[in-house]
């Protein structure tokens, strides 16, 4: 009696060490952003199934990309979980930066992840982050303001010369409103990831197939010429300072008529709580110009575990958990279906539940499935990504283009100096990364 | 003799001088300001968002989304260990070169401000590196060492223009008298130069407690300060501003106060020898 006594003892002991021991404590680094929130509110719920904790780390996008940077350069191990962009998945991804996230089973449903968005965070067909929400971009404008100025809102792609016309049309500045409202802040992020869509709908390209820079063709010329005069004669006063959020403030607050931005902040445009607008907003594509090719952008957040932690398992774990069907679905059920995770999963559009809850789902998904970031211009081009280009010189080249692109929208400096300029830094930053002599 | 002012020019003085202190003041009025509105308010035109209506709701939001209390902590842990931790090294450094300089001790002064004049960022991965072999990333200890040795130039260099206004002579009558060199600087010279002392510590706890290169780069969950508690409310995608703006009252309020109570030492010292 005592032995059995003394040995089931024995057994829960261990039982309870080997399950303290396979309980971790994971460090996951994140962005601010409603579907982040989200995920860390529901997170005791993995904590409770797993017994895994969570440690939050959450910084804005660009302080989160240099803070992991160095830890994963330098094999520092901050971090157990991070969050990356689509830029950085197969950059990340290739300098073997990332563990691989082929292995989640079969439950995990891979196919049923977006081929654009599995496709966009791959290196040679192996996953190296997993998708928590992917966005592209439309035109978001005013029904009532439309329906005023007799405007039957566009049913098919339109150019951006009847863009233009449409805008004229509707801007009112002597009642606070005007004609259009888009990104003229400086960076890579910012307003570059409206202007380069832009470029290739009038179709420019970065580069062409040897590498060599093509920021001064007259295609180019077009489109910022467009721009600048478009943003100077319809939109807010000030509109190179406005990035995404300072857009968004004016669109929920009625003053602008059109926008074209991310598919991701119709959920908060649609929410009467965030937006004065939220029952006479519409939306349809993105314009186009010469070519539809490339005219909405590919973007995603995702999850990935860096190749410097030392519980890889456990933040794989996680992973599977945060980007599964059954965590859309639990999203769906406790924060309202109009919250859950968008552009991941054919399942999420496939639920009559989202459908009835988010009317914008069906036209988000047809902008993501159209952005193909491995064919995003006119004419052929060596790399991968819509509105950037997924090599490791593209960051410092798009924020300078981006400041030389606001300088000529703030009136600073002209169009052609400001391309000018542009051409000749690429083309040194290029020699000197040694993709061309 | 006093310069005669009419009344006059005094009252436009005031009113500049007023106008200029509420135009410096104005950013930090306008964040308590939208610190107190909803999400939905704080973005709208200023008009609207002043005959809107008052909600804590962003403190609410704020208080149950983060751990304020421990990011308070290591705020606290952080730039008070890093100043009085300089202070112990500055304080003899300072006596030695106001009291017994050498040839070279001006050439040592201008390296040591020198240092200061390298970005933060040209030394990251080193100290980085050193950090991760010493096991100090995310470590209170770690910050107190790095905020430390980044403060120290300034706390020498302020201390020594303290220590050099006291004559030479009342420590040497100290020595005749029989103090040791540390009876010396602990009973003579540092009384007389706690004007300067409370100051140095003063500016010093703001600088480190404000200080946000290194305390985001080198922290993650454990040992992060208030500034990484404001930088979790920012975002370039999704509207925050009211939590953003009430987050950060929360971070500057405990330095605020401080600062309120202790102007008088401050501006004292401050001014401390500029009138011989």
């Amino acid at each position: 009696m005592r032995l059995k006594t003394t040995l089931l003892a024995a057994s829960a002991l261990a039982l309870v060490a080997a399950a303290g021991a396979s309980a971790e404590e994971l460090t996951i680094a994140t962005v601010n952003n409603s579907d982040m929130i989200i995920m860390q509110e529901l997170s005791d719920r993995f904590t409770a199934e797993t017994g895994h904790t969570l440690n939050w780390v959450v910084l804005e996008e660009n302080v989160l990309r240099q803070r992991v940077t160095t830890d994963i350069a330098t094999n520092g191990g901050s971090f157990d979980i991070v969050t990356i962009g689509a830029y950085e998945a197969p950059i990340w991804g290739a300098q073997g930066w990332l563990n691989s996230l082929d292995d989640f089973g079969d439950d995990y449903d891979y196919e049923d992840i977006l081929e654009p968005v599995r496709n966009g965070l791959s290196v040679d067909g192996s996953l190296y982050a997993v998708p928590f929400y992917a966005e592209s971009s439309f035109t978001f404008y005013r029904t009532d303001l439309f329906e005023a100025a007799g405007i039957e809102a566009p049913t098919e792609q339109i150019t951006y010369d009847e863009f233009a016309e449409i805008v004229a049309a509707v801007h009112d500045p002597d009642n606070d409103v005007f004609g259009t409202c888009q990104r003229g802040k400086a960076g890579w992020g910012e307003n570059m990831a409206f202007v380069g869509p832009m470029v290739n709908a009038f179709g420019g390209q970065w580069f062409d197939m040897d590498w060599n820079p093509t920021i001064d063709s007259p295609e180019w010329h077009a489109a910022i010429t467009y721009y600048v005069d478009l943003m100077n004669a319809y939109g807010p006063p000030g509109a190179s300072s406005n990035g995404h959020n300072e857009n968004r403030a004016l669109f929920a607050d009625g003053r602008c008529a059109t926008w074209i931005d991310a598919t991701s902040a119709a959920g908060y445009i649609y929410n009467p709580d965030e937006s004065s607008v939220a029952d006479v907003t519409g939306f349809f594509q993105a314009p186009r110009q010469v070519t539809d090719k490339g005219t909405g952008w590919f973007w995603a957040w995702a999850l990935a575990v860096p190749s410097s932690s030392q519980k890889v398992d456990a933040a794989k774990e996680f992973l599977a958990w945060a980007t599964s069907k059954d965590y859309v679905e639990l999203v769906g059920e406790t924060k309202g279906w109009v919250a859950a995770p968008p552009g991941t999963r054919a399942s999420t559009y496939a639920n009559p539940a989202y459908e009835e809850a988010a009317p914008f789902a069906g036209t988000v998904l047809n902008s993501i499935l159209a952005a193909n970031p491995a064919d995003p211009t006119l004419n052929p081009v060596p790399y991968t990504g819509v509105q950037f280009v997924a090599i490791p010189e593209f960051q410092g080249i798009g924020n300078f283009v981006g400041q030389q692109i606001a300088a000529a929208l703030a009136g600073q400096t002209t169009v052609d100096e400001a391309l000018a300029a542009s051409q000749q830094m690429a083309v040194r930053e290029m020699t000197r990364a040694g993709y061309i002599d | 003799m006093a310069r005669a002012v009419s009344t006059s020019r005094k009252t436009f003085n005031t009113a500049i001088a007023g106008l200029l202190g509420f135009v410096m003041f104005f950013p930090v009025l306008w964040i308590v300001i939208l610190s107190f509105k909803s999400e939905f308010d704080a973005i709208r035109s200023p008009l609207a968002i002043l005959t809107s209506g008052w909600t804590l709701e962003s403190y609410g939001a704020v208080q149950a989304r983060s751990d304020y209390f421990k990011h308070f902590t290591n705020s606290v842990v952080i730039s008070v260990g890093s100043t009085f931790l300089g202070l112990l090294i500055a304080v003899p450094a300072a006596w030695s070169m106001a009291f017994v300089p050498a040839k070279r001790t001006r050439g040592v002064l201008m390296w040591m401000l020198s240092t200061k004049m390298l970005p933060p960022v040209g030394v990251l991965v080193p100290i980085y590196l050193i950090f991760r072999d010493l096991g100090i990333l995310d470590t209170n200890l770690g910050l107190v060492i790095v905020l430390m040795l980044m403060n120290l130039p300034i706390i020498i260099w302020m201390l020594y223009t303290y220590f050099r206004e006291i004559p030479g002579e009342i420590l040497e009558a100290a020595r005749m008298d029989g103090a040791s060199l540390r009876d010396e600087v602990l009973y003579v010279l540092t009384p007389m130069a706690v004007p300067g002392i409370a100051s140095t510590v003063l500016l010093n706890i703001i600088l480190a407690w404000n200080e946000a290169f290194w305390t985001l780069n080198l922290t993650a969950a454990r040992a992060a300060p208030l500034t990484a508690f404001i930088a979790s409310y920012s975002s370039p995608e999704g509207l925050f501003y009211a939590k953003l703006s009430a987050a950060s009252v929360m971070a500057i309020a405990p330095i605020l106060i401080m600062g309120w109570f202790s102007q008088k030492q401050l501006v004292r010292g401050l001014t401390f020898g500029a009138v011989k």
